[in-house]
């Protein structure tokens, strides 16, 4: 029942001799919040680099529905359906709200050869931003330049940018980061809405947001996965508690 | 081709390149350490030549004129890093290029009214003068042998200073991660002088030494600069062991280019510039090597 | 402000227009070549702002484009009489346009600091192949004799070898030159472009393929460097390789510092003040290059921002749609971040 959007099969990134990501194999399937968790340094942000194509693989593929993709390019991935946010805002910052969601949405019709239409007159790309700022809860501040807005807003902001590309899978990396507790409220209520015809995975430190939302948890720890499985297995893990959780009680 | 002139031919190779290995070496570490592009540092080159006839018709002893001109280009290297490249160092490259390209200009025309716009030569020094018999028939000059052992020397140097001292490390530290060197505390200005020093003293130097060989005329600071950026370009931003293999590579293409095919010769350095960029858009060695 | 650009560029080139008519001592021929140099170097200056400002790519080698067209005017023109101007702007729009496709496929995968040094060295060679080849005329370069001709059905359109009609022509090169940047930045491509600028790798995550866009950007970028010396060789009557010089890159450069980055009319006050300056400077020491040089740098350092930055800041010349259903004041002046992108 559960169809997997996209699928990691034993990938592995190597730096010199450092291994940042061993051997590690997941599946984002559709309506769910697969999250991964680790420690510092356990090449979770890695990961999603592999997955959504900043960094190749040493070893290993990824697949996006039947498709092999990893020799694909981060735009090639993008277009195929691929969102990612930042852990660290990356936005536009001296654009308004609206013309940051505008120019992630005009990627689905770049057509750059007709000069002679203007970017601001494209219905398309209109009617996307703000389908994704309306989601998000942005479109009272649509108007405002980016680097005017707080952290939460912005951390809002980059969710919206993946989400007016339409994409299927979502990779999201750390989109709490820096959040006081009201903002993570709306922003879990945000993904939780999310999961409706997405696959999202969710790379997060927040342990009590992670267990709030996910579906699935992967742990990783050295770059290798030591668990994964539905929330309840993983915190009764014994492997799990020592390494990560352990050090937390 | 027999085997005399290609001797010979290899000989100019290497001589050329170790001067332009003098110039560029200065030039990739106040890359690689300081962040600054500096397009003025093919006028140091042009100084270094105009000091050396104007210090030669003083003393009228090469040796001496040397001597001076390198305690003179320590302190003009010195003083311009405190006076004026220090507040380059923050700022975006494009300004960089601007600040510098305004700085040749202004170099240029000093030059212009404090010496003059002629081209002058510069005798060789009596006691290097002469060539010595290579194969059956063909000489090669003494000076330009001289030219190469003192590169060579140079380069020797180099290498101890940076691989084998405390300096030499902080050097290479802070070619390879500058954020880093500063937060370890080590007095950074300090360091940035002392390198951006010795880069200026190192091409006005190669400028002074080249002087006899390749006389001193006013627009010999764009060759030379031009030349450096290939050499930064394809031996890697701010690794000594990559200028010093690319000059060579230049010298070998420049010196056997102009003889099998002299109209191309000028154009075929960036032909192998642009082969190397394609393969490897970084150079070809990495920072603080 | 904005609101009034259209209109404010009409009067400009308006009042323009009239340079010619003047009475003397301004409608004489030496203000009106003066007025026509100024005119194609504005061009040039835009052709480098689309690069620089626009797209963030710090190229120090432009000048390779201006002389690739005018050697190609040259080398085209007939020898004894007026050449076809339609296919002549054509080729030398083309050829300096292949040049920079060329180039820029082989600098575009390098960055920063690479990408200024590649460029530069670049330009030097297209300088070296002008200069060693005798084909080319050498260091003395080549002539051209007779203006082209523009002619529809047989009819003359314009004589070029007019004083007044030339610099009438080459402003009309320039409006055009105007027109067509400020579209192209109003569409998708333009968007895509100063996207580019202002954050590479997050076009990228979004799924915009970011060298095809800066290599569009570069050769179109070439094209227009190409019709400013295209002019530039019909005006002067000769080419030679210092049109390829990196001091014409530099000086490119420099009027759109001045002017102000990320600015269309930033570009033309540049290349104006700039031309002004250096005829000036040239009048009053034959050691103007150390005026030049000083006030190079003077810039440089304490007006970054060129003269524009006073008026406007960093916006973009597009308007914003949104339809903001707050009612919600539009913002008109944005604390500008110049992102210093390390793709430069």
């Amino acid at each position: 029942m559960t169809e997997v959007l996209m699928r990691a099969n034993s990938v592995s990134r190597h730096f010199g001799a450092l291994r940042a990501v061993d051997n590690v194999s997941l599946a984002l399937a559709r309506n769910e919040i697969h999250a991964v968790i680790g420690t510092n340094g356990a090449g979770k942000s890695t990961l999603i680099n592999l997955l959504s194509g900043e960094l190749p693989v040493s070893s290993g593929h990824v697949l996006l529905g039947d498709r092999e993709i990893t020799g694909w390019s981060q735009p090639q991935r993008a277009r195929a359906g691929v969102g990612r946010s930042y852990q660290r805002n990356n936005v536009f910052l001296p654009l308004t709200v609206y013309e940051n969601c505008r120019l992630a949405a005009q990627m689905a019709t770049q057509r750059p050869w007709r000069i002679w239409e203007s970017a601001g007159h494209c219905s398309v790309s209109r009617e996307r931003a703000e389908a994704a700022l309306e989601r998000t809860g942005l479109t009272e501040v649509a108007s405002r330049v980016a680097a005017s807005l707080s952290h939460g807003q912005k951390r809002q902001l980059e969710v919206a940018m993946c989400l007016a590309t339409q994409p299927s899978v979502l990779l999201l990396d750390e989109p709490l980061a820096g959040m006081g507790p009201e903002e993570s409220e709306r922003m879990l209520d945000l993904l939780r809405n999310l999961r409706d015809g997405h696959a999202i995975l969710l790379v997060e430190h927040d342990m009590d947001a992670v267990f709030a939302v996910a579906d699935r948890i992967t742990v990783m720890v050295n770059g290798g996965v030591i668990a994964s499985g539905a929330p309840t297995e993983v915190r009764d893990n014994e492997e799990v508690q020592r390494a990560y959780l352990g050090e937390q009680v | 081709m027999d085997l005399t002139t290609f001797l010979i031919q290899c000989l100019n190779s290497v001589q050329y390149g170790l001067l332009l290995f003098l110039v560029a070496s200065g030039l990739t570490l106040i890359f690689g350490i300081m962040g600054v592009i500096n397009l003025a540092h093919g006028s140091f080159y042009m100084i270094g030549a105009y000091l050396a006839y104007t210090l030669a018709s003083y003393t009228g002893n090469f040796a001496l004129s040397l001597l001076i001109g390198i305690v003179l280009s320590v302190l003009f290297g010195y003083l311009l890093e405190w006076g004026f490249f220090s507040f380059l160092y923050e700022r975006e490259h494009l300004l960089q290029v601007l600040m510098t390209f305004g700085l040749i200009l202004v170099f240029e025309e000093l030059r212009s009214i404090l010496v003059d716009d002629d081209v002058h030569g510069v005798p060789v020094p009596s006691w290097l003068e002469g060539s010595i018999p290579i194969g059956n028939n063909m000489t090669y000059p003494i000076y330009r042998l001289f030219m190469s052992g003192v590169c060579l020397a140079i380069a020797v140097a180099m290498y101890y200073l940076i691989r084998k001292t405390r300096i030499g490390m902080m050097v290479r530290a802070g070619a390879t991660n500058r954020e880093m060197v500063q937060s370890l505390g080590i007095n950074i200005s300090l360091l940035y002088r002392f390198v951006f020093a010795g880069g200026v003293a190192l091409a006005i130097f190669a400028g002074m030494i080249a002087s006899p060989v390749s006389s001193v005329y006013p627009g010999m600071g764009n060759s030379v600069l031009i030349l450096s950026f290939v050499v930064v370009v394809i031996g890697g931003i701010g690794s000594v062991k990559g200028a010093l293999v690319a000059a060579l590579l230049i010298g070998f293409v420049e010196t056997f280019g102009i003889v099998f095919w002299q109209q191309a010769a000028g154009a075929l350095v960036y032909v192998l510039m642009a082969a190397i960029l394609l393969w490897k858009p970084e150079g070809l060695f990495k920072q603080g090597t | 402000m904005k609101r009034y650009a259209f209109w404010i560029w009409l009067v400009a080139f308006a009042l323009a227009a009239t340079l010619p008519l003047l009475p003397p001592p301004i409608g004489t021929e030496f203000y009106i070549a003066l007025g026509t140099r100024i005119l194609i170097m504005a061009i040039f200056a835009l052709s480098l702002q689309l690069l620089v400002g626009y797209t963030g790519l710090v190229s120090l080698g432009h000048a390779a484009f201006f002389a690739c067209a005018a050697y190609t005017v040259a080398m085209l023109t007939p020898e004894y009489e007026a050449g076809n101007g339609w296919w002549l702007v054509l080729a030398s729009i083309g050829t300096s346009g292949l040049l920079a496709l060329v180039i820029g496929i082989l600098v575009m995968r390098t960055r920063g600091i690479y990408f200024i040094m590649a460029t530069l060295a670049f330009a030097q060679m297209v300088y070296f192949v002008f200069h060693d080849f005798a084909f080319f005329g050498g260091s003395d370069g080549t002539y051209i004799y007779f203006r082209p001709e523009f002619s529809l059905f047989g009819w003359q359109l314009v004589d070029l070898e007019d004083l007044n009609q030339f610099y009438w022509f080459t402003l009309l090169a320039l409006l055009i030159t105007v027109a067509v940047l400020a579209q192209l930045l109003r569409s998708r491509l333009g968007h895509a472009i100063v996207g580019i600028k202002y954050n590479e790798q997050r076009m990228r995550a979004t799924g915009y393929d970011t060298m095809a866009y800066k290599l569009a950007s570069f050769v179109i970028g070439g094209m227009f460097a190409g019709l400013a010396g295209f002019l530039f060789a019909l005006q002067y009557g000769f080419v030679n390789p210092e049109f390829a010089s990196w001091h014409q890159s530099g000086n490119g450069l420099l009027m759109i510092i001045l002017g102000g980055l990320g600015s269309l009319p930033g570009a033309v006050l540049g290349a104006v003040v700039f031309e002004l300056m250096r005829v000036w400077y040239q009048d009053l020491t034959e050691h103007w290059q150390l005026l030049l040089g000083g006030t190079i740098i003077a810039v440089a350092a304490f007006m970054p921002k060129g003269l524009m930055g006073g008026f406007s800041g960093l916006r973009l010349p597009h308007r914003r749609f949104a339809r903001v259903k707050a009612t919600a004041p539009a913002q008109t002046t944005a604390t500008t971040v110049m992102q210093p992108q390390e793709h430069a």
